[in-house]
């Protein structure tokens, strides 16, 4: 039976689902290329834990959905249009700074917004967040404290951090949006409204990036669109690794 | 009452027999000592097992469910099943102290405080699983699975695992 709430409870958690996959899949990309096998250990590690939360988003969104697609149909079946990630989580990796950085900003924001959905009235998403945020808080540790040896490290790595910076923060503003669709969800006490928690995200960026030695940029003209469908052309090349093999060999399983 | 009783000594047969599964990754801990297994339910005979995943994306879950079917199966268990559930989500809090006594003899340190109140920076206090001595330090947040960090032991010189508290 369909609710007032379904779809919109459906788009929420595909949202959510989505940035956690494809930075999940953004961050194993780096595994056996890393600088030192701790952090291709470390990459891995959290780019499972990402996987994880959006396996479980996923299978939830395809539940409430209810039209009969499991959480492999919704990642592998759908093309960028209709995916609705953050655009910061689909930025290339870069060189290790700016795969640290882009780390660092959305953890900073994950680990809070987790702690927050887990008081949601939506029990299962409640659910899931609690687990998330214990995972994000160690993300966000691991992502501040290299930020932090990068920026006050070498000449070199610092300059690469604040390069990294620069780039990524347009990306930020995103993270903040509140569209009509969450609007709802949030005066029903089912999904987060992200402004209360920018403070707290203010804080984290000042605190780090003043003992990183990095400068913050201004907040200028900022990116926006994920949540509409609407990607850099770097999502499309993630998603044709991602899904390669279900395209090829539809319903192939192991 | 005479089928509650046939169904509570079920029960115990079959908590017995899942919670004989060990963690694959782990192998010194049971699936009972990490607090993995939540319940066994019995109902018209057919025993559901519920477990619950330490983090999202841990890979042994699927195997520690296969092996719970298999050694219900083994027990003369004819219908069984196994239910994942997420809520209340898992903590290090409540793997028993057996546990943690079995961990540190296997050489990995045990999760220390109670989960929850981590800082930004804060710092545990891990004693070396080896020699015993405080004088430790991380060497990475994510050691060889998603609940482990890497450590080593300025006293003894050994490195170790960490069982993450979360």
């Amino acid at each position: 039976m369909a609710t007032m709430t379904d779809a919109p409870l459906f788009q929420y958690t595909l949202r959510l689902a989505d940035t956690a996959l494809i930075l999940g899949h953004r961050l194993s990309e780096w595994v056996g290329h890393s600088p030192v096998i701790e952090e291709d250990l470390a990459f891995g590690n959290m780019g499972l834990d990402l996987i994880g939360q959006a396996r479980a988003l996923y299978a939830y969104a395809g539940e409430v959905e209810g039209k009969g697609r499991d959480e492999d149909a919704l990642a592998y079946l759908r093309d960028a249009g209709d995916y609705r990630n953050l655009l910061l989580v689909e930025q290339p990796n870069g060189d290790f700074a700016n795969t640290m950085v882009r780390q660092f900003l959305y953890a900073a924001f994950a680990h809070p917004y987790f702690e927050a959905l887990a008081a949601s009235k939506d029990e299962t998403l409640a659910a899931i967040a609690a687990k998330a945020a214990k995972e994000m808080a160690y993300h966000v540790r691991h992502a501040a404290e290299w930020t932090i040896r990068l920026g006050d490290g070498t000449d070199e790595s610092h300059a690469r951090a604040q390069d990294a910076l620069e780039e990524l923060w347009p990306y930020t503003g995103e993270i903040f949006e509140v569209d009509p669709i969450e609007r709802a969800l949030i005066d029903i006490g089912v999904a987060v409204d992200p402004a209360p928690l920018r403070a707290l995200w203010n804080k984290t960026m000042d605190d780090v990036l003043g003992e990183a030695t990095l400068v913050r940029p201004r907040d200028g003209y900022m990116q926006s669109g994920g949540r509409a469908g609407r990607h850099s052309e770097h999502l499309g090349h993630i998603l044709s690794e991602l899904q390669f093999l279900q395209r090829a060999y539809p319903g192939a399983t192991w | 009452m005479a089928s509650a009783l046939r169904d509570s000594d079920l029960r115990d047969r079959a908590w017995t027999a899942a919670a004989s599964v060990a963690d694959p990754e782990i192998p010194v801990l049971s699936i009972a000592d990490l607090g993995v297994l939540r319940d066994i339910r019995v109902e018209n005979g057919t025993v559901e097992a519920v477990i619950t995943p330490t983090y999202s994306g841990c890979p042994a879950m699927n195997m520690i469910a296969l092996e719970i079917e298999l050694a219900l199966e083994k027990a003369g268990f004819a219908k069984h099943k196994v239910t994942t559930v997420l809520s209340p989500a898992w903590t290090t809090d409540w793997m028993t102290e057996q546990g943690k006594a079995k961990l540190r003899q296997y050489g990995i340190a045990p999760p220390v405080a109670k989960a929850g109140r981590r800082a930004l920076f804060g710092e545990d206090k891990v004693a070396c699983p080896h020699c015993g001595s405080n004088d430790t330090q991380r060497i990475s947040e994510f050691g060889s699975t998603a609940c482990k960090a890497l450590w080593r032991c300025k006293a003894c010189s050994e490195p170790f695992d960490y069982f993450k508290c979360i």
